[in-house]
C-alpha cells in the first residue's frame, strides 16, 4: 500500500499506457475480453484519483504528491509531477470521462484492439499535461496526445474524416510550433525546465535578451504560448478545426475531444500563461476578452445555423469555452482581486462542467446517429413519443448546457459573469446577450429532434436508449445535478487553489 | 594481451564476405544463414562495446595500434569514443536487419551479401579509425561496393545513372577531402597520419581557414549537404532495399561523422570561421528538403528527400559548435539511421508486393501489411520529432544549440517540423489506408517472420531511446566534451 501511496501520480499517469501494452498481447478476436480489460484499465486511474481527491488537502499552498525522476539529464529536464486544486479538478474530469467513453464505444466492432489501445494511450497523454510540473514534460504529453486522437478520427471517423483529422493534426502541431520554440528559448536561458523554478526566474529577469529588450522577447514568447493554447481551446478565430474534427470523430472520440482535450488549452493558459506572463497578460487582456466575446456570440450564431446535429453541439463548445476564456481574461486584467478570483473559479468550474455536459451531448448525438444513421436535423422531428427516456435525458443534458439554474452550467457561467462584470463590463454584457442565443440554439435543437410533426419513417425503427447507454449517462447526469444544487464540494478545492495561485 | 574487439568487429564482415564467396552459388540458403550469423556476431560485439564503454573515463577506449607503414607514419589505430560507439552499434543493427530484409532476394544472393559485407567492413572501419590514412582507406572501401550493388541489383529504370552519379559525386568529394588531409599531413611536420597527434598540431589560423571547406565539404557530400545532395535521393531510389537501408542509415552518417572528425576536430579554427556558412547550407537542407519531399509522388523519393532534410539537422547541430547542438547531432545520427533503415525496409516490402511506388496508385496496404504499417507510423512519428520517440530526443538539443548561436535560424528550421508532419501523415494515409486498388485485391502476400523481427527491433530501439534518453545521451556527451576541448570551449 505504501508503494501506491507514494507513487499515486505516476500510477495514475502510466497505468492506462501500460494496460494498452497488455491489450496488445490479447488475441484480436476476443473483442469482449479486450473491451472489458480496457474498461477496467480506465477505472483503475479513476479509483486512484478518488483516493487522491480524498487525501488532497486544499489548504496547503503549492503542489502536493510531488514526484520527481530523472528523465533527460543532458538538457536538465526531469519527470516532475504534482497536483494542486486546479490540476486535480482536471485529472478528476479526465479519469471520470475515460471509462464512460470506453463504455460508450462498446458497440465498435472494427479493430477493437487498436481502438482501445489508442484510447488508453490518449488518456496517458492528456493526464501527463495536467500532472506535469516540468515545461518539457508538459510539451511532451501535449504533443503525444495528438497522435492517438489523429488515428481515432482518421480510422474510425465518418465520411469526411481524412480532411478533418489532418486539419486537426496540422493545425494543432503548427500552433504549438511557437510554444516549442519558446520552451527551447526558456531552457537555453535558465538551464532548467522545472516550472516552480521558471515561475520565479522568468519573472525576475531584467535587462536585455539576445540583443532585444526583455519586454519585447517576453511579448513575442507570450504570443507564442497564447496561440498554441488558443488553437486548442479553441478561441475564435482559431476554432475552424473544431467543428470538422468533432463532427467526423467517432462518438467516444468526440466525447473526449470536447470533454478533455479542449480543457488542455484552457489549462495551459492557467498553468503557464498567467503565472509566466502576468504583465503581458494584463496588457493584452482586452484583446483576449474581445476574442472570448466573439467566440461566445459567433459560436452561438453558428450553432443556431447548423443542420447537422453533431455540428450544432460542436459549435456550442466554441460558445461555452468562450466563457472560460472570458474568465481568464478578467483574471489577467485584475489579478489578485476578489472579482478576478470569482471569475477564475467560474472559468475552472466551467471547464469541468462543460467537460461533463459536452461529453454527454456528444454521446446522445452518437446514440441517435447509431439508430438512424443520419445527423441531419431535418430528418428527425417528433421523436419524443418514440423514445421517451432518450428524450428526457436529452432535454436534461441540454438544459445543463443552456445554463438552467439548478444545473451545473448555471453556477459556473454565473460566477464568470459575476467576476468579470466589474472588470470587463462591456464584454461581459455582450457575452450575456450571447447567452440568449445559447438558449435559442439549444431549444431549436430539441425542437427539431423531439417535437413537431413526427417523421413517419422512424416509426417502428427506433429503439429507446439501452441499459448500457443509461449507465454511461447516469454518472454525468448525477454530477450535473449535484454541482448544480450543491457546488461547494468542488468549488472549495478550486477556490482555494485560485486564491493561492493568482 | 586483451581481446582486439574492434579489429574483430571491423574484419568480421570482410572475412564473412570471403567465406560467402567461397561457397557454391546455388546454396542460397546456406549463404543467407552464414550472412545472418556473421551479422549477428558483429552486432553482439558492437552491443558489448557499447555497454562496456566506460563513460566516467571517457576518451578513446578499446584502443588498438598496429604499425602498417611506419615510414609514412601510417598505423592501424583503432578506438571508440562516446560519439562513435553509438554509430558502431547503429552499423551492427542495420547490418542485421538489412540481411533479414533481403532474405528473399533471389538474384545472386552470394555476390550480393559479399559486396554488402565489404561495405559494412568499410563503414565499421571509418567509425573506429584514429588514423587519417586508414579513415580514407576504409571510406573508399565503403563507397565502392555501392556502385556494384546499385548497378547490378538496383531498380532497372535508373540504376546505371544513379550508380554512376553517386560514385562520381562521392569520389570527387573524397578526393577534395584527401587534398585537405594531405595539406594537414605536410603542414603539421609530424610525419604521421595519426589523428590524435594531428589534433594537437596547432595549425595556424590562416591554414585552417583555407583548408577547412575542402575537408568539411568533401566529406559532407556523403552527408548530403546542400547543394551537393542530389546524388542521394537518386541513389536511394535506385538501390535495392538492404542497400538503401545501409546507404541512408549508415553511409550518410559516415559523411557527417568524417566531416566532424576530420574537419571540425582537426581544424577547429576553420570550423569556427566557417560555422555560419555551414549553418546556412544546413538550414537550406532542412527546410528545402522537407518541401521537396512533400511534392514527391514516388514513395521512395519521399523518404530519400526526408533523409536530406534530416541530415541537415545533423549538420545544423555541428555548425552550432555548442554542447547541446553537437550532442543532439550525435543522437540524431543514430536516431535517423534507425528510422530511415526502417522506412526503406517498409518501402521495399510494399514495392515487392505492389510492384509500384507511385503513391496515387497505392492504398489500403494496412489491410495486408499490419507490421509494416505500424513500423512506418512509428518511423513517421520519429521523423516529425514527436515527443516520446528518438527523433525528439535528438532534435530538441539541436534546436537548443541553435538558439544559443542564431535564434532566427531555429525559428526558420522549425518550419520543417510542420512540413514533415504533413507529408508523413499524407503518405501514411495514402499508402496504408483508404481503398485498396482493385488490382491489388488478394495479390498482396504477407511478410515473413524475419521481416517482422527486423521491424519490431528497429521500432523498439526508437521508442526506447525516446522514452529513456539516458540510454544514449550521456555517452554521446562524453564524446562531445572531447570535441569541445579541441574547439577551446569547455
Amino acid at each position: 500500500m505504501d508503494f501506491i501511496a507514494n507513487h499515486l501520480l505516476t500510477l495514475i499517469l502510466f497505468f492506462p499506457a501500460l494496460s494498452a501494452l497488455v491489450i496488445l498481447f490479447l488475441p484480436r478476436d476476443e473483442m469482449k475480453l479486450i473491451r472489458w480489460t480496457a474498461l477496467i484499465a480506465s477505472l483503475v486511474p479513476f479509483v486512484l484519483t478518488l483516493v487522491l481527491w480524498l487525501r488532497f488537502d486544499p489548504n496547503i499552498s503549492g503542489f502536493q504528491f510531488q514526484e520527481q525522476y530523472t528523465w533527460y539529464e543532458a538538457i536538465h529536464s526531469t519527470l516532475h509531477l504534482g497536483v494542486d486544486g486546479l490540476s486535480l479538478t482536471m485529472v478528476l474530469l479526465t479519469t471520470l470521462l475515460m471509462p464512460l467513453a470506453i463504455l460508450a464505444s462498446f458497440k465498435i466492432t472494427d479493430r477493437v484492439k487498436a481502438f482501445m489501445m489508442l484510447f488508453l494511450f490518449l488518456e496517458t497523454g492528456m493526464l501527463g499535461v495536467f500532472l506535469a510540473l516540468d515545461l518539457l514534460i508538459f510539451f511532451v504529453f501535449w504533443e503525444i496526445g495528438l497522435v492517438p486522437m489523429y488515428f481515432l478520427i482518421n480510422q474510425w471517423g465518418s465520411a469526411n474524416k481524412d480532411y478533418a483529422s489532418l486539419k486537426f493534426m496540422i493545425y494543432t502541431m503548427g500552433g504549438s510550433l511557437g510554444l516549442l520554440l519558446a520552451i527551447q528559448m526558456l531552457g537555453v536561458l535558465f538551464q532548467t525546465y522545472d516550472l516552480p523554478v521558471l515561475y520565479e526566474k522568468w519573472n525576475s529577469i531584467q535587462g536585455s535578451l539576445m540583443g532585444y529588450p526583455v519586454s519585447t522577447v517576453k511579448t513575442v514568447a507570450f504570443w507564442a504560448f497564447v496561440i498554441a493554447f488558443a488553437i486548442k481551446v479553441p478561441i475564435w478565430p482559431f476554432h475552424t478545426w473544431l467543428p470538422d474534427a468533432h463532427t467526423e470523430a467517432p462518438t467516444a472520440g468526440s466525447m473526449i475531444l470536447a470533454g478533455v482535450m479542449l480543457k488542455l488549452g484552457a489549462y495551459g493558459f492557467l498553468r503557464l500563461v498567467l503565472p509566466l506572463y502576468p504583465v503581458e497578460a494584463k496588457h493584452f487582456a482586452g484583446a483576449l476578452a474581445v476574442l472570448a466575446t466573439a467566440a461566445i456570440i459567433f459560436g452561438a450564431f453558428a450553432a443556431y445555423g447548423q443542420t447537422d446535429f453533431k455540428r450544432l453541439v460542436a459549435y456550442s463548445s466554441v460558445n461555452h469555452m468562450g466563457f472560460v476564456v472570458l474568465g481568464i481574461a478578467a483574471a489577467a486584467y485584475a489579478a489578485g482581486t476578489t472579482n478576478a478570483h470569482i471569475a477564475l473559479d467560474g472559468a475552472i468550474l466551467q471547464m469541468f462542467n462543460h467537460g461533463i455536459s459536452a461529453a454527454g451531448m456528444f454521446f446522445l448525438v452518437g446514440a441517435i446517429y447509431e439508430r438512424t444513421h443520419t445527423r441531419d436535423l431535418s430528418q428527425f422531428g417528433g421523436l419524443f413519443p418514440l423514445i421517451p427516456i432518450y428524450g428526457g435525458i436529452l432535454i436534461f443534458t441540454s438544459m445543463a448546457s443552456l445554463g438552467l439554474p439548478g444545473l451545473n452550467g448555471f453556477i459556473s457561467e454565473f460566477l464568470v459573469v459575476r467576476g468579470a462584470w466589474p472588470i470587463l463590463t462591456i464584454y461581459t454584457a455582450l457575452s450575456m446577450l450571447g447567452l440568449l442565443f445559447t438558449g435559442a440554439y439549444i431549444l431549436r435543437g430539441i425542437k427539431m429532434v423531439l417535437h413537431g410533426p413526427l417523421n413517419e419513417k422512424w416509426v417502428g425503427h427506433l429503439t429507446d436508449i439501452t441499459k448500457r447507454e443509461i449507465i454511461v449517462m447516469a454518472p454525468l447526469m448525477v454530477l450535473i445535478l449535484w454541482i448544480g444544487l450543491w457546488p461547494a464540494w468542488i468549488l472549495n478545492v478550486i477556490n482555494k487553489a485560485v486564491v493561492m495561485l493568482f | 594481451m586483451v581481446f582486439p574487439i574492434l579489429s574483430v568487429i571491423v574484419f568480421t564482415p570482410l572475412v564473412a564476405s570471403v567465406l560467402i564467396l567461397l561457397m557454391p552459388a546455388e546454396r542460397k540458403t546456406e549463404v543467407r544463414m552464414l550472412a545472418l550469423a556473421a551479422a549477428i556476431f558483429a552486432l553482439l560485439l558492437s552491443i558489448w562495446v557499447y555497454f562496456n564503454y566506460d563513460q566516467a573515463a571517457a576518451g578513446y577506449q578499446f584502443v588498438e595500434k598496429y604499425q602498417w607503414l611506419p615510414v609514412l607514419g601510417i598505423s592501424l589505430h583503432l578506438g571508440v569514443d562516446g560519439l562513435t560507439a553509438p554509430l558502431v552499434l547503429l552499423t551492427g543493427v542495420v547490418m542485421v536487419t538489412g540481411v533479414m530484409i533481403s532474405w528473399n532476394l533471389d538474384d545472386r544472393p552470394r555476390e550480393f551479401f559479399a559486396f554488402l559485407f565489404i561495405l559494412a567492413s568499410g563503414v565499421f572501419g571509418v567509425f573506429v579509425s584514429l588514423d587519417l590514412f586508414m579513415l580514407f582507406f576504409f571510406y573508399e572501401i565503403a563507397v565502392f561496393p555501392m556502385y556494384l550493388l546499385i548497378s547490378i541489383w538496383g531498380w532497372v529504370k535508373t540504376r546505371e545513372y544513379a550508380a554512376m552519379k553517386l560514385t562520381l559525386y562521392l569520389f570527387i568529394g573524397s578526393v577534395v577531402a584527401l587534398v585537405g588531409a594531405l595539406a594537414m599531413y605536410f603542414a603539421s611536420g609530424l610525419q604521421t597520419f595519426d589523428m590524435l597527434a594531428l589534433q594537437n598540431a596547432n595549425f595556424p589560423p590562416q591554414f585552417q581557414h583555407l583548408w577547412f571547406p575542402f575537408v568539411f565539404l568533401g566529406f559532407a557530400v556523403l552527408g548530403g549537404i546542400f547543394p551537393f545532395h542530389n546524388w542521394s535521393p537518386d541513389g536511394h531510389v535506385a538501390a535495392p532495399t538492404a542497400v538503401s537501408m545501409f546507404h541512408a542509415g549508415v553511409l550518410m552518417k559516415l559523411g557527417a561523422f568524417a566531416a566532424l572528425r576530420v574537419g571540425i576536430m582537426l581544424l577547429p579554427e576553420g570550423a569556427k570561421y566557417w560555422a555560419g556558412w555551414i549553418m546556412g547550407l544546413a538550414l537550406v537542407n532542412v527546410v528545402y528538403g522537407a518541401f521537396i519531399a512533400m511534392v514527391q509522388t514516388d514513395f521512395k523519393y519521399v523518404i530519400g528527400f526526408s533523409s536530406v532534410s534530416h541530415m541537415g539537422l545533423v549538420m545544423l547541430g555541428f555548425s552550432t559548435l555548442t554542447k547541446e547542438g553537437l550532442t543532439g547531432a550525435g543522437v540524431q545520427m543514430f536516431s535517423h539511421g534507425i528510422m530511415t533503415a526502417l522506412f526503406f525496409a517498409v518501402v521495399g516490402m510494399v514495392y515487392d508486393r505492389a510492384h509500384t511506388r507511385e503513391i496515387p496508385k497505392l492504398g489500403g496496404m494496412s489491410k495486408y501489411l499490419t507490421w509494416p504499417t505500424i513500423g512506418f507510423i512509428i518511423g513517421g512519428l520519429v521523423s516529425m520529432g514527436m515527443p516520446g520517440f528518438s527523433g525528439f530526443v535528438a532534435e530538441f538539443p539541436i534546436f537548443m544549440g541553435i538558439w544559443q548561436v542564431r535564434p532566427w535560424v531555429a525559428i526558420l528550421a522549425a518550419i520543417s517540423i510542420v512540413i514533415t508532419a504533413s507529408y508523413i501523415m499524407l503518405v501514411i494515409r495514402r499508402v496504408f489506408f483508404g481503398q485498396v486498388p482493385e488490382e491489388f485485391e488478394g495479390h498482396i502476400g504477407p511478410i515473413n517472420a524475419l521481416d517482422k523481427v527486423a521491424i519490431g527491433f528497429l521500432s523498439v530501439l526508437m521508442i526506447g531511446l525516446g522514452m529513456f534518453p539516458a540510454l544514449m545521451v550521456p555517452m554521446v556527451q562524453t564524446g562531445v566534451e572531447n570535441v569541445l576541448r579541441l574547439l577551446g570551449g569547455a
